[in-house]
């Protein structure tokens, strides 16, 4: 029994030894890989620039410096360009808060879909996977300009794109969360009987709804940078605001908008983390 | 009453149950044993409609339950509770919810996606807690529990089933040997009391043997043995379970006798 033991622990031990051996290749390639790309990446880079790298860089220096001297002699006017800028940004909040909402609906009904635990039917799987392959493959942008073209500049073809991509995103990352999910609980109701969408609701969306949350918060972050983007392009905002101040070289107007971007961006982590640690009340 | 005839279920190549028979025409307390992978959850699973058959028919009352469909199945599964190694309850949700999902066959969609109990599901599923001793925990979520007391709300949710029959697989395997028989007894006691029939998967022979009116023994996936606990010979009881047979007669992980339980060592 005991040398059993011993000889067991030998075979494993050589087993591991194997094993780390590979892994250890494993790594070795992927870095040499990354290296290749890397360098392939720079020597094209290189090729195509038209003027020198160098030059470029002291005056990547030279554009926030002076936007910053001119925030400063500004003075105290800057403050009120803070409250000027302000119904914008809650304009650029409000079309990412109702596009994240909308767009984690349709998400949710797609991630029920596109589970294979849940669906049996492969083919509704494939189907609802590929559809939201599509819908978050092309960028807010592209599909923001196509509707601005179709629709007139309005907020309205903005929350349309970022909704479906909201979708197509947070579909994908939800119906992973649903896969993951442990299956004793949806057994142990199927044997009671329940319903398919009994089981849905009471063992399935009990055990996903923290990480669903967290990671519609965390698109809600990055939907307020794909509203204010979008602004660029003419669907108001902030976004809007900000294009037309950096056309004109307002330094001071600028920055105030800035601030007010990063400080929306920091309280919304802010936010999102007590929101979070109030619904899930277990990150003890 | 249950009466089930030549059930088969194959997994590709391997036969897990293979043209299995087994006749219940009174209320009785059966014990199935046998080693792991012998085909006990198998059957179990088929019976509660969890698996589908290969072949074969199983009666209750005269229908032919692996006929149903939809509705029917789901009635079914209400009326065949199931009690599970590892529980099987919501972690996240509380006690009490967690008892009163045993009702949910009989709830309409709406009402049952609103979790609109009514006040009396919520006392049903009170009075179980209290009758099974769990009625402190009611509002604590269920993942907080110990084992032994998960497997007793588990009872408690499928009593809430209002069931015909109580399937229980391997249900005190995870569980220390007190709480093993505190779930044990739980299940004579249903037994008795209401006349409900048990088939319980156990692994090991003296809970069998202790709480069992029938002893039913697996190997392969087919019946070996099926009579009354009296009958079985240790040297049948050895060919049932095999090179497992040290480990299942002393019981010491999983045997609810405490006081018989006998460290051997077989080093």
């Amino acid at each position: 029994m005991y040398s059993d033991n011993i000889l067991g622990f030998e075979t494993i031990e050589k087993n591991l030894k194997a094993m780390a051996f590979k892994r250890l290749i494993y790594s070795f390639i992927s870095i040499l890989a990354i290296l290749f790309l890397l360098s392939s990446g720079l020597t094209i880079a290189e090729e195509n620039n038209a003027g020198s790298f160098q030059r470029g860089l002291s005056k990547f220096f030279d554009y926030p410096v002076d936007l910053f001297k001119e925030a400063f002699e500004s003075g105290w006017r800057w403050y009120a360009y803070v409250f000027k800028y302000l119904p914008d940004l809650i304009s650029t909040i409000n079309m990412a808060f109702f596009s994240t909402l909308f767009g984690a609906i349709f998400a949710l009904l797609l991630s029920l879909f596109a589970s294979k635990n849940l669906i049996k039917n492969q083919y509704i799987v494939t189907l609802s996977r590929r559809t939201m392959d599509i819908l978050r493959s092309f960028p807010e942008l592209v599909i923001a300009m196509i509707f601005l073209y179709l629709m007139g500049k309005s907020e309205l073809p903005a929350v349309i794109a970022i909704v479906i991509h909201t979708a197509g995103a947070l579909g994908k990352l939800f119906s992973e969360a649903i896969e993951n999910a442990d299956n004793k609980p949806i057994e142990g109701l199927q044997s009671c009987g329940a319903s398919w969408w009994q089981r849905v609701r009471f063992a399935v969306i009990p055990q996903v709804v923290p990480l669903f949350i967290s990671y519609t918060l965390l698109r809600l972050e990055i939907n307020v940078r794909a509203s204010t983007i979008l602004g660029f392009v003419g669907a108001g905002g902030i976004g809007e605001a900000l294009s037309a101040v950096i056309q004109f070289r307002y330094g001071d107007e600028i920055i105030a908008i800035m601030f007010l971007l990063v400080i929306t961006i920091i309280s919304l982590d802010y936010f999102s983390r007590f929101l979070r640690g109030r619904l899930i009340g277990d990150n003890k | 009453m249950l009466k089930i005839i030549n059930i088969s279920k194959y997994f590709d190549q391997v036969k897990a149950v293979n043209n299995v028979s087994i006749n219940v025409e009174n209320s009785s307390m059966i014990g199935i044993i046998g080693r792991s992978g012998a085909g006990k959850s198998t059957l179990l699973r088929t019976i509660n409609r969890l698996t589908d058959a290969t072949s074969g028919e199983i009666l209750f009352q005269n229908q032919n339950i692996l006929d149903f469909k939809k509705k029917d199945k789901l009635e079914w599964q209400k009326n065949c509770a199931m009690i599970f190694q590892q529980f099987n309850l919501v972690p996240r949700l509380d006690v009490l919810t967690n008892v009163m999902l045993g009702k949910l066959n009989e709830m309409s969609t709406v009402r049952a996606s609103l979790k609109l109990f009514t006040s009396e599901e919520r006392h049903a599923a009170l009075n179980l807690l209290n009758k099974f001793g769990m009625m402190q925990t009611a509002l604590q979520r269920a993942e907080t529990l110990s084992g032994g007391q998960q497997q007793r709300v588990a009872i408690c949710r499928a009593m809430m089933q209002d069931p015909k029959l109580i399937l229980a697989d391997e249900p005190i395997a995870s569980l220390d040997p007190l709480n093993a028989r505190l779930v044990m007894e739980s299940l004579r006691k249903i037994h008795d009391e209401q006349n409900i029939t048990v088939i319980c998967n156990l692994h090991t022979l003296d809970t069998a043997k202790q709480y069992c009116d029938r002893i039913i023994g697996m190997q392969n996936g087919e019946i070996v043995f099926d009579d009354l606990p009296s009958k079985l010979t240790n040297q049948k009881a050895r060919e049932i379970y095999g090179a497992e047979a040290d480990e299942a007669f002393e019981g010491t992980m999983t045997s609810v006798s405490l006081e018989s339980a006998d460290f051997k060592k077989t080093a």
